[in-house]
């Protein structure tokens, strides 16, 4: 594959990767939209099968094998594929963790294979490519363990946790630059990846359930950038063009993430996040709320010429969506226009949220972005929240003392009424005050999600229709 | 196995493909955020295509060994998420479809 001639099968292999490039980058544009984003399957899918296609075309391999371990991969996938709606955050970060593994574990088999005879330029190629997976496999199987609740989602830290990460870190750095220039030492190899590793677990140690968004699309962005340097270490241009597509996708996914957590990007990429801790819940004297019941929001409600509901994650968890959907139908057949409010980081991974309220069969087109609809609450009746709470929050834009101080967040506030479900006063998950409750235009709404969104939906259909 | 002129393309191509990808990923609905994850994530596996040769030639056990595992993982990947991106988005429906036979 060097400045030789190439063979007429290295030949076509190499154009079936060129036509699976663009079926890829086909299959990204046409995500733009809802509307076209089912033919970007097909052309990802049409890619990929000419893509494995041609690689079988290589003579002389050991088909069995080969057929062995797709087979045992598919049985895997499939059940991956199939999970619930509400664990797709933790299946993806499960997928960037085998993703990862796959990179880490090719890149170690080529170390072995052609060390020492190996360039410098391929040595750190290769290094990046194994530590950027090494700690994404471990990173990732940490997030999916925070996500699924098998591992504590409170942010774990200890003093000189910074400096730690940085030693190990600086370490396996260390012994990459030493590989680069002695490739002989394949005995140092094993050491550089158990580093990497340890790195993974450790940087997400410290992160708490709420930064996840930002969490899952920084490891999909360096799944990315280590596959591309797999692409550079067995010069594949294919992989190069999939790892970059990957890694930038995963890389803007982390930008707009961390602008809607305020935080800076460089804060996200040296993985200092987390950091948004409660500021203690200290001025807890009993201010004065409204409550309403479930006839009286109904009546609210159904008097209401806009509505819009603002979800949170807290709507999932209790499964609340499928009653939210039926308030819709319900408000709609009465000339009420519900729209649906979507803050970036409702839900637990990029866009989660319009994956939650789709299954529950509300059209995407009421589902509307944070900037498109912060213009319209003033102009809105009622506000309606649902399981969210500091996206609400009005103190990130006016307290310069709050931990959330200066995040983006819905204007709900601004609606004639608010309406907020909520099980009790205790303050959310990042246990931050939220002064939206005390003003004179909310109405607290005391109870479990699903239920109480069911009474209120039972309210419009019967007595008062 | 590569000149240096090999790597000079290589880099040429990643950054191209970079720039491709700001710019089409960038146009992509923030509807769409959940599915545009799991899809490059199934694209992304197509590292299989360098384990499946490692397999497939049978240099050394710990080569054999070490590709088979990941072209199970990256196998995984693929059909795992091509599977729920195209369930994601089947559920994806706009209020319009419905509306326009009414109106006609």
């Amino acid at each position: 594959m060097m400045t030789v001639e190439l063979g007429t099968t290295q030949v076509i292999i190499e154009l079936l990767y060129l036509i699976a490039s663009v079926l890829f980058i086909l299959s990204l544009k046409w995500m733009s939209s809802p509307t076209t984003a089912r033919h970007g399957i097909w052309a990802g899918e049409a890619g990929m099968v000419l893509a494995i296609g041609g690689t079988l075309l290589n003579r002389g391999m050991d088909y069995r094998l080969i057929a062995t371990a797709l087979v045992l991969g598919t049985i895997i996938g499939v059940p991956l594929g199939r999970v619930q709606m509400t664990a797709v955050p933790q299946r993806t970060a499960l997928s960037h963790a085998f993703g990862a593994l796959c990179v880490t574990l090719v890149g170690s088999a080529e170390f072995y294979l052609r060390a020492p005879n190996i360039s410098r330029f391929m040595m750190s190629v290769l290094s990046l490519e194994v530590i950027l997976g090494g700690l994404t496999v471990t990173g990732s199987l940490m997030a999916a363990g925070k996500l699924q609740e098998i591992l504590p989602q409170r942010p774990l830290t200890y003093k000189g946790q910074n400096l730690v990460n940085f030693l190990l870190l600086a370490g396996a750095l260390g012994i990459a630059v030493f590989l680069v220039l002695h490739p002989e030492a394949r005995l140092l190899f094993p050491f550089m990846i158990l580093i990497a590793l340890a790195f993974g677990v450790l940087l997400i140690i410290p992160i708490g359930g709420a930064d996840m968004p930002t969490v899952i699309s920084l490891l999909n962005g360096y799944a990315g950038l280590s596959a591309a340097a797999m692409g550079f270490v067995l010069n594949n241009k294919l992989l190069i063009i999939a790892g970059a597509l990957d890694g930038s996708s995963g890389l803007i996914l982390s930008i707009i993430m961390s602008k809607a957590m305020n935080r800076s990007f460089t804060n996200v990429l040296f993985g200092a996040f987390g950091q948004v801790q409660a500021a203690a819940a200290a001025g807890e004297e009993a201010r004065p709320v409204r409550s309403a019941t479930p006839e009286e929001a109904a009546a609210i409600l159904s008097a209401a010429n806009r509505v819009i509901v603002v979800p949170g994650y807290g709507m999932a968890v209790a499964q609340a969506q499928h009653k939210v959907r039926e308030l819709y139908d319900s408000l709609s057949k009465r000339g009420v226009d519900v729209r649906f409010a979507i803050h970036p980081v409702a839900g637990r991974m990029p866009g989660h949220m319009n994956v939650l309220l789709a299954e529950a069969d509300i059209p995407y087109d009421r589902l509307i972005e944070m900037e498109e609809i912060n213009g319209d609450f003033p102009q809105t009746d009622v506000a309606l929240v649902i399981g969210a709470n500091d996206v609400t929050n009005p103190a990130a834009r006016s307290d310069a003392s709050s931990p959330i101080y200066g995040m983006p967040i819905l204007d709900v506030d601004k609606a004639h009424t608010v309406m907020v479900i909520k099980r009790s006063m205790n303050p959310g998950f990042a246990g931050i005050d939220n002064p939206l409750y005390y003003l004179d235009n909310t109405l607290m709404l005391f109870g479990d999600a699903k239920a109480f969104v069911g009474s209120i939906v039972r309210e419009l259909s019967g007595g008062h229709g | 196995m590569n000149s240096s002129s090999n790597l000079i393309n290589a880099l040429f191509i990643f950054v191209l493909a970079g720039f491709i990808g700001f710019e089409v990923i960038r146009r992509v609905s923030p509807l769409l955020h959940t599915p545009l994850m799991s899809l490059t994530n199934a694209l992304d596996a197509i590292a299989v295509v360098g384990a499946i040769v490692l397999v497939g030639e049978h240099q050394s056990k710990l080569s054999t060994v070490f590709g088979f595992i990941a072209v199970v993982a990256a196998t995984s990947n693929i059909v795992g998420g091509f599977v729920i991106t195209d369930r994601m988005l089947k559920m994806f429906k706009s209020s319009r479809p419905a509306a326009k036979p009414a109106a006609k």
